[in-house]
């Protein structure tokens, strides 16, 4: 019988963390996953949620003092910043999909506005929240 | 998964199972639908934060939030399975660890989406 093992060529692997130099888009692709799977964890909360609302007025109440102590808050404020990370960051890549955006000047300004975006909004939206008594 | 392959198999060597470009283009396709209702749940969310039980109850009630609210727990249930997929298939190489955890993301956004989104309806079509 023929030995088939060269078969398929060796397919692509993805890039190892360790071999890459510190840089603005780098740290941004790996924020976009760790916010991601924070987001996880976000939904799950939302579901929770959701559950308390349908399990009646005690329970919610429950949930909501919860999320509205300061353990609770903190996480609150986490998810503002990864939703909006996330947010910005997944419109970069929609532009990258679309072919655009790919010369490095361009991308290294991306990266710093994504993350200048989900401060400045996560701020704007917790100062909103203040004003309008909802912490 | 190689040691599964016959080797008629490898020696045709035709590659993936062609299923990579449907999940790649539905990952997309739900970012962009989670654009607009992420944006629309900030701002549900200030407002749920400001009110109680009964203030919640009211704003679920009415049928453009029920619905957005839905779309919202659906679309990012369905997006975020698409993503926990892709870190599992990325880090994870030992094949029974591997179809463990993909069964656990995936029956737990299966789960925790339906129940959402069945406890969402209810409250919403006056249940609660």
């Amino acid at each position: 019988m023929t030995e088939t093992t060269p078969g398929p060529r060796a397919r692509p692997l993805s890039p190892h963390l360790e071999i890459w130099r510190f840089h603005a888009t780098m740290v941004g692709s790996i924020l976009h996953r760790i916010t991601g799977v924070g987001l996880y964890f976000g939904a799950l909360i939302l579901a929770g949620w959701a559950l308390s609302l349908a399990a009646g007025p005690d329970a919610y109440q429950a949930f909501m003092e919860l999320l509205g102590s300061p353990l609770g808050k903190l996480v609150m404020f986490g998810l503002t910043l990864s939703v909006f990370y996330h947010l910005a960051k997944g419109v970069q890549h929609l532009l990258w999909d679309a072919g655009t955006g790919f010369q490095l000047p361009i991308a290294n300004m991306g990266a710093i506005a994504c993350y200048a975006f989900a401060i400045a909004a996560s701020l704007a939206v917790w100062a909103i929240a203040w004003m309008t008594g909802a912490l | 998964m190689e040691n599964y392959r016959t080797p008629l198999r490898r020696a045709r060597g035709l590659g993936s199972a062609k299923h990579g470009v449907g999940h790649w283009i539905s990952e997309r396709v739900s970012a962009i639908a989670l654009v607009p209702l992420v944006l629309w749940a900030v701002f549900g969310v200030i407002t749920l934060a400001a009110t109680d039980y009964y203030g919640a109850v009211a704003w679920i009630s009415q049928p453009l939030n029920a619905v957005l609210m839905v779309l919202l727990v659906a679309i990012s249930f369905w997006h975020m399975h698409s993503g926990m997929r892709v870190v599992v298939e990325d880090y994870i190489h030992t094949t029974l660890s591997k179809s463990a955890l993909l069964l656990l993301n995936l029956f737990v956004c299966g789960l925790a989406g339906s129940l959402a989104v069945f406890s969402i309806l209810k409250v919403a079509l006056g249940g609660a």
